[in-house]
């Protein structure tokens, strides 16, 4: 164990690659926290979508969700890799590509949280709701969002969790993200083990510190379950 | 500039041959990975609901060692941290017979065997805790009431979450490619860099790979009815993710 190629390479790894101050246009938070709240909104809705009565709208956004549940997040960042530059006509920098992959993705299993979330709400709420007088769509909003959006937090939590894990992907495509400015460091130094387990445990630290923070809103929001 | 479709480079020149090769390597690091998954999580799964602490804590330690950190880490840790410490006559013999495979297996096995656990321990404490005590009381040891009682009927509850874990173990292969392990989206790299065809080439691995999930999803929903404890159909759907 060579501990002092971690410290050498503190700032860069930890600044550079998992905040994403620095030389590149990379790190890990600066590409997961816009794909969680992009890949939110676009969620919310796939997931209406999935729950719509028009057969128009229900059928696209299923097929929407089964297929990028179905194929590797791999495969995806390296469909937008190379089709962007295909349809916008140039090469964008592999932080936008690896955000819309990211968001693209993403929506789909946020998607499934949005409509678990909305499922989770008693149907006496609509009912209420539009006895009252609202519209399916302002009862959507005002009464059963704000009470789907309570329930979906610790599976919002968790999705976060795995999206984070899974921004390490970007790396292939040249993203300087923790995964690769570690790589990068590396290549100079040919400290694998020192290296490898140094990010491993940066991300164990953030990922088992939010799954505890998950657990613990779950038990809040739903004490008899737990 | 305008895109022109060739879809002939898939089954003229080598492009067919390399997806064949890429498909069985996928399959092959897949199944054996699944394997590897499935011992480990039934192990550690089994014992994070033993009545002996200590064995509870060494498999929550593994548990929540392995499944905090992204794969793509364990990935380069099992190909560039871990041969460097193995003697220099069993490194010699894995470089020699495709390091890349095993280490990209040893990675996928125990990143989802912390995966599965938690499948199987959710399973297993869906079962009420008098099936163990009347169990027991029959005079079974512990270890044969897990064996006999408690893990026959914990697998047959978990199947939906259990497929679902394997969906991810197969699609989760591709990131071997990471470290050179020719399997399906490597090979459909492979083409692109070959025939500059990306979407062609994009398109047939990912419909490779949706046969594939969608296959494994038709074949588990048949073994799913086919084992369903008589009763409780529709009750196997525990502990999602």
């Amino acid at each position: 164990m060579e501990l002092r190629v971690i410290a050498d390479n503190f700032a860069f790894l930890i600044l550079q690659g998992f905040f994403g101050f620095g030389a590149f246009a990379g790190g890990t938070l600066r590409l997961a926290v816009p794909a969680i709240v992009f890949g939110l909104l676009l969620g919310i809705f796939i997931g209406l979508g999935r729950l719509a009565r028009s057969r128009w709208i229900r059928v696209p956004t299923t097929i929407y969700v089964e297929f990028f549940r179905g194929v590797p997040l791999v495969m995806v960042i390296f469909w937008f890799w190379f089709i962007i530059p295909v349809l916008v006509g140039k090469s964008l920098p592999e932080y936008s590509v690896a955000l819309t992959a990211f968001v693209v993705f993403e929506a789909a299993y946020l998607g499934e949280i949005v409509r678990a979330g909305i499922q989770s709400v008693p149907r006496g709420q609509v009912e209420a709701a539009t006895a009252t007088g609202l519209t399916r769509a302002q009862a959507m909003r005002h009464v059963i969002l704000p009470q789907a959006f309570r329930n979906m937090i610790p599976a919002l939590v968790t999705q976060f969790i795995v999206l984070l894990k899974d921004t390490s992907l970007a790396s292939i495509i040249g993203y300087v993200d923790l995964t690769k400015a570690a790589q990068i460091v590396n290549n100079r130094e040919i400290r694998p083990f020192e290296l490898y387990l140094f990010i491993a445990a940066v991300y164990w630290a953030c990922s088992y510190g939010m799954s505890r923070y998950a657990h613990a809103l779950e038990r809040r929001l739903n004490p008899q379950a737990a | 500039m305008p895109y022109k479709f060739d879809w002939t480079v898939l089954w003229t020149g080598q492009a067919g041959g390399w997806l064949l090769d890429g498909l069985i390597t996928t399959i092959e690091i897949s199944f054996l990975a699944w394997w590897l998954a499935v011992v480990l999580g039934i192990g550690s799964g089994a014992l994070r609901t033993a009545p002996v602490a200590p064995l509870r804590w060494a498999a929550a330690s593994y548990v929540e060692f392995f499944r905090n950190v992204p794969l793509l880490v364990w990935m380069f840790f099992w190909y560039f941290a871990v041969p460097p410490l193995l003697p220099d006559a069993v490194r010699e013999w894995l470089f020699d017979h495709g390091a890349e495979f095993w280490a990209a297996l040893c990675a996928l096995g125990v990143y989802h065997g912390a995966r599965f656990s938690e499948v199987i321990r959710a399973g297993i404490q869906a079962i009420p805790k008098t099936q163990f005590e009347a169990a027991v009381s029959t005079g079974l040891t512990v270890t044969q009431a897990y064996r006999l009682i408690i893990l026959p009927i914990a697998l047959r509850l978990i199947i939906p979450p259990a497929t679902n874990e394997s969906l991810n173990l197969l699609k989760n292969s591709s990131v071997a490619l990471t470290i050179g392990v020719a399997e399906l989206t490597f090979q459909t790299r492979q083409i692109e860099t070959y025939t500059a065809k990306a979407f062609e080439a994009l398109a047939a691995g990912t419909v490779i790979y949706l046969l594939l999930c969608l296959t494994i999803a038709t074949l588990m929903t048949w073994v799913e009815r086919r084992f369903a404890i008589p009763g409780m159909i529709g009750q196997g759907a525990v502990g999602e993710n």
